[in-house]
């Protein structure tokens, strides 16, 4: 696919807050996250789309949005 | 999203806690609330528990979400601050071992059978209604209201942080998802 430009969006977990609760993993409608080893929460920026649902549904508000380059 | 059937763990949960005001003996199920998550994550180094089964989670998701009884705003940065988290693990710990050591002096005959639930450690809520005499010995049924109270506790600690902030805020102070994830980070600092 060719890169038009735009920037894109993504989601990005602070992990040293994450309590690794699934919250985020259970809303993600793109199978984005995956909790690792029951520590933490890790987003495979290859499937995310920066749609935000983990963001507004994380109990502990430690996933934003950032937008990266094309 | 397909639901599965773990999906519908909240009304399990749900159920376990109207139990509690009919037959008291029923509270002592609950303690597979505390051995499932322990031996999941000491097993397989997950939280799957919390994850999938935690049917309190659930609960506290669907009456915050679908139900929309959340303020749906962000929990304050001390009560997701280590310090915090760990302070109430082990705030909750020493009091569970309080009401072990109430239920084993029933046990032992040094003290008579309190038919109260204690709500928050101090309130000492009457309960005689929900108890019906017991095939065991008077410790099951004091263990019983003892733990009843420590799972009510958290019910209303969890649905206040649940309507002041988000839905599931209960998840990240829970003695037990922090409990567990200690453990998975035991184990996954062990491994490479």
């Amino acid at each position: 696919m060719t890169s038009v430009g735009k920037k894109r969006r993504t989601a990005a977990v602070d992990q040293g807050a994450c309590v690794a609760c699934g919250c985020c993993a259970k809303i993600c409608p793109m199978q984005a996250i995956e909790i690792v080893r029951g520590v933490m929460a890790q987003v495979n920026p290859d499937k995310c789309v920066g749609c935000g649902k983990c963001a507004r549904e994380c109990p502990a508000s430690v996933i934003e949005i950032w937008e990266v380059g094309a | 999203m397909k639901k599965r059937w773990y999906d519908y763990l909240w009304i399990v949960s749900l159920l376990y806690l109207l139990l509690g005001f009919f037959n008291i003996l029923f509270t002592w199920l609950g303690l597979l609330c505390f051995f499932l998550p322990l031996i999941i994550s000491v097993a397989t180094g997950t939280k799957g528990y919390c994850n999938r089964y935690c049917g309190r989670g659930q609960l506290f998701g669907v009456l915050g979400g679908r139900f929309g009884l959340s303020r749906k705003k962000d929990i304050p940065g001390w009560m997701k601050h280590k310090a915090f988290r760990y302070g109430f693990l082990i705030f909750f710990l020493v009091m569970f071992l309080l009401m072990l050591w109430n239920t084993y002096l029933v046990f032992a005959g040094a003290q008579d059978l309190q038919q109260v639930v204690t709500l928050l450690w101090t309130f000492r809520l009457p309960w005689h209604w929900a108890y019906h005499g017991t095939l065991f010995h008077l410790g099951a049924a004091q263990f019983a209201f003892g733990f009843y109270g420590v799972m009510l506790t958290s019910t209303v600690l969890g649905l206040i942080t649940m309507m002041l902030f988000k839905p599931r805020s209960w998840c990240v102070y829970c003695p037990m998802g922090t409990m567990t994830q200690l453990i998975c980070k035991a184990k996954a600092g062990k491994q490479p």
